[in-house]
């Protein structure tokens, strides 16, 4: 009886997974094969399969080609998933615990904060011993953390239900805030830090395997960290007063989960700028089409959260080719309208 | 199984309930009631482990709040708040499902058929199995609120907290819910807390009910002693009285709304000027409701009237459904049953009798047909057969003034009393016996009074309106004999 019910349940996410997976295949095969110099499917899967198993042989494959999959377009495409990926799954987190489907790490502020801590990092030329290039994006996640905590703690303030827009707004109000911070830093450094403007708006590109090196070990422990909370973000989600009638442990949840939030948008900010509206669309998107379960929803936006960076990635670098575009620019033109029909919708419930 | 010793506390600052201590016993089903800020949810959130307490103990079975884990509490509490918020769509069944969260043991907390066993029977027995897979943004008020009910009864718990469970609910609901509860706490010996707005139905449902004033305990007590109106009115600072419930043994609360200015100070009275006499027909119409007591066809018992009938039928009249056809007369010639005491007559209407008296501060208006054609005399009455004629003693006392139940009840004793002694002065006899009559088979009465001026407490043969009624009714009686009789003779 207990297995069939496992069966019948699994069966019916199945579809969920397998679709989401498509998408994010379809999403890294393209990304790896479109550009000045396009590849075809099947080398990239040789290619790939070589780099993996090598008693596999490369012949009558193309050493530029190998070159342009294995030391540009593979750790691009990659990046660009693991920050998309650590974005959706923040946000759906955000989303969960703080009721309020238009929480995402971006329009709370926390990515600001991650911003502020990275520019603060460069701009003092601090290094923690021993973190080596990790320092970057520990100081990020510790400035997310901060500002998500003030942030919550300032909406508290101001009404103590914490509606959704207040949350928002005092998101907004910390953005700015962090925002004019960081200008200033800029202002008041020379011309090397200029260039920090254009990693604020946030890019995948020329990045290298050591970028993925320094957000791979953030990505798996905040990933896992809410993988284990999904029941209680879905207690979460009827109210933290209900989830502790329930039997959450909420203060120690609730805590898990913002560090959580907090480490995977830190260290996406560190090795990528701000990237907005991710958090928000995915998570969004993921819902509507299979339900606000937690405990599908978190990996499913993991899924479909990177490969709709990677195809965002995709599109801001080829669409006005040679000039590549911000993949912020991408990510806000699809995500702020999103954000305007998801606030219409909910008005229009209320 | 549940013991709450000295508590103090609340919010920051003032503390909002002070020194509260009760005990709840296994399977009762327990109210509190209170005024808007007396302190019934910060209780309530201190029983459930949401808000701390700063002095006291908690006990539950035996073991103090504090050291319970929140998975611990959780099994043996269950809270149906007031408002439960759900910002995305889940389905019902997912909704339920978190019930069982502190029942799910390890890290993957693996949901098992003792889970889904449980889910399953909640939603059958709160009648939510039909719409399972449904949205619950979808659902109504009072369906939600079921489904939140299930999620609470899915953690199997031994206590169930319940903050004005009934403020959604449409009526029938509401008693639905109740009936639950009640049935659970009585056969499973489930232990119900639960707040009340509503005193009547913590009344009705509840074994013992707690009443708090100003975050302190008024009274721990069964429903009949805390529901007293004296203190009703003194917690709750407003007008209420106290009735006795047409079926069950629990008292009743209602409130009684403030008169407007124009109309305490306006006092109608009725008289001579209000009477009707039609073919066959006797109407009094008063301008606005009467309270009345009476025996009449429609509108019988006590209540509220405003149309008073004394119709004229044949001797032979011979209905089945007397009162149907009754209701469906008064309906005919344009009045409505609901506000209409109407009785039955074989006498001709005209030979009516009726006097008004004025005595200083109150007056009455006494309304009396009479035929004695069935003259019965009560004392030997078992010589009669069984036989439902149109009655021919009908008496209306219409009391301007405020009177009391026991005011109404004397008022009949007093009538029926003159009544009986105008028989004997016109020697009427019981044509069955021969000895004299004391009235006749089908005699019928109705008190109505004002209810407004002059307090009347009593209306005992001696008192002030004893002594008007007796009077009034002695007369017109003797007057409505009388012209019946004189009638006949022609």
């Amino acid at each position: 009886m207990q297995k069939q019910y496992i069966r019948t349940y699994l069966n019916n996410k199945f579809l969920a997974y397998i679709t989401a997976a498509a998408f994010l295949l379809f999403a890294i095969l393209m990304g790896i094969s479109i550009g000045t110099v396009s590849v075809h499917p099947m080398t990239i899967i040789r290619v790939i399969s070589a780099e993996l198993f090598p008693f596999i042989s490369l012949e009558n494959t193309d050493a530029m080609h190998s070159n342009i999959i294995m030391n540009i377009r593979l750790p691009r495409v990659l990046l660009a998933g693991l920050v998309g990926a650590s974005l959706a799954i923040a946000g759906a987190a955000f989303q969960g615990l703080l009721r309020n489907p238009l929480a995402d790490p971006y329009t709370i502020g926390v990515s600001s904060g991650a911003s502020l801590g990275a520019v603060l990092t460069l701009f003092l030329g601090l290094s923690i011993p021993f973190a080596g290039m990790f320092t970057l994006p520990l100081f990020s996640i510790l400035f997310s953390f901060l500002t998500i905590f003030a942030v919550l703690l300032f909406a508290r303030k101001i009404e103590r239900s914490m509606k959704v827009e207040t949350i928002i707004l005092t998101g907004i109000i910390f953005s700015s805030f962090l925002g004019a911070l960081i200008s200033l830093m800029i202002a008041l450094t020379g011309e090397e830090l200029r260039q920090i403007i254009g990693w604020l708006l946030g890019s995948v590109s020329m990045r290298g395997w050591a970028y993925i090196k320094i957000i791979i070990p953030f990505f798996v422990l905040g990933a896992i960290l809410l993988l284990v909370n999904s029941k209680e973000l879905n207690a979460m989600s009827f109210g933290e007063e209900k989830a502790q009638h329930i039997g959450v442990d909420v203060q120690k949840r609730k805590m898990m989960v913002l560090i959580a939030g907090s480490i995977l948008t830190g260290a996406a900010v560190a090795v990528s700028g701000t990237i907005g509206f991710v958090g928000l669309v995915i998570p969004h998107l993921t819902r509507l089409l299979w339900g606000p379960d937690h405990r599908h929803l978190l990996p499913l936006s993991i899924l479909m959260g990177a490969g709709f960076l990677i195809i965002a990635d995709l599109v801001s670098r080829t669409i006005i080719a040679p000039t590549e575009l911000p993949i912020g620019v991408i990510t806000a033109i699809i995500g702020a309208p999103a954000f305007a029909i998801i606030l219409i919708k909910r008005k229009n419930k209320l | 199984m549940l013991s709450v010793q000295q508590v103090t506390g609340g919010y920051a600052g003032a503390p909002v309930v002070k020194n509260i201590s009760f005990e709840v016993e296994k399977g009762e089903l327990f109210g509190i009631l209170g005024p808007n800020g007396s302190g019934k949810t910060t209780i309530l959130k201190m029983l459930s482990g949401i808000l701390p307490h700063k002095s006291g103990d908690i006990l539950i079975k035996g073991k103090n709040l504090s050291q319970y884990t929140p998975k611990e509490l959780a099994k043996i509490i269950a809270v149906l708040p007031q408002h439960s918020s759900q910002a995305f769509s889940y389905t019902v069944k997912e909704t339920v499902s978190l019930g069982r969260y502190a029942h799910q043991k390890g890290w993957f907390q693996s949901w098992s058929s003792k889970d889904e066993e449980a889910v399953n029977r909640v939603m059958e027995q709160t009648g939510i199995s039909h719409f399972q897979d449904y949205d619950i943004q979808q659902l109504s008020g009072g369906e939600r609120q079921r489904v939140f009910l299930a999620q609470a009864l899915a953690q199997e718990p031994e206590i169930l907290l319940l903050d004005e469970p009934t403020n959604h609910l449409d009526l029938s609901y509401q008693k639905e819910l109740l009936d639950l509860l009640s049935v659970w706490s009585k056969d499973c010996g489930l232990t119900v807390i639960s707040i009340f707005h509503d005193l009547n139905l913590a009344g009705l449902y509840c074994d013992r009910l707690l009443l708090l004033e100003n975050g302190e305990v008024n009274i721990n007590h069964v429903p009949n002693e805390v529901l007293k109106e004296g203190r009703i009115r003194e917690v709750y600072r407003t007008k209420i009285e106290k009735l006795p419930h047409p079926r069950v043994p629990a008292p009743q609360m209602v409130l009684v709304p403030q008169r407007s200015q124009a109309e305490s100070q306006s006092v109608k009275r009725i008289d001579r000027s209000s009477l009707e006499v039609k073919e066959d027909l006797l109407v009094l119409r008063s301008p606005f409701p009467l309270k009345t007591m009476s025996s009449g066809v429609t509108g019988s018992g006590t209540g509220w009237n405003r149309i008073f009938l004394n119709r004229h039928v044949s001797k032979n009249y011979d209905c089945s459904d007397h009162r149907a056809e009754m209701a469906d007369f008064v309906r005919e010639i344009g009045f409505e049953p609901g506000e209409t005491v109407g009785m039955m007559t074989a006498v001709y209407v005209e030979d009516y009798s009726s006097k008004f008296y004025e005595d200083g501060t109150f007056s009455v208006y006494v309304v009396v047909t009479a035929g004695v054609g069935n003259a019965v005399d009560a004392s030997k009455s078992e010589a009669h057969s069984y036989h439902l004629t149109p009655g021919t003693i009908n008496t209306w006392v219409f009391v301007n003034g405020n009177l009391t139940e026991e005011a109404f009840i004397q008022c009949i004793m007093t009538a029926t009393e003159a009544k009986t002694r105008a028989l004997y002065d016109q020697k009427v006899k019981d044509a069955v016996t021969g000895t004299i009559a004391t009235g006749t088979s089908t005699d019928s009465i109705m008190i109505a009074a004002t209810q407004q001026g002059e307090n009347l407490e009593y209306a005992g043969t001696i008192t002030p309106l004893g002594k008007v009624v007796g009077k009034g009714v002695y007369e017109c009686t003797v007057e409505a004999i009388k012209k019946s009789q004189r009638r006949i003779k022609r």
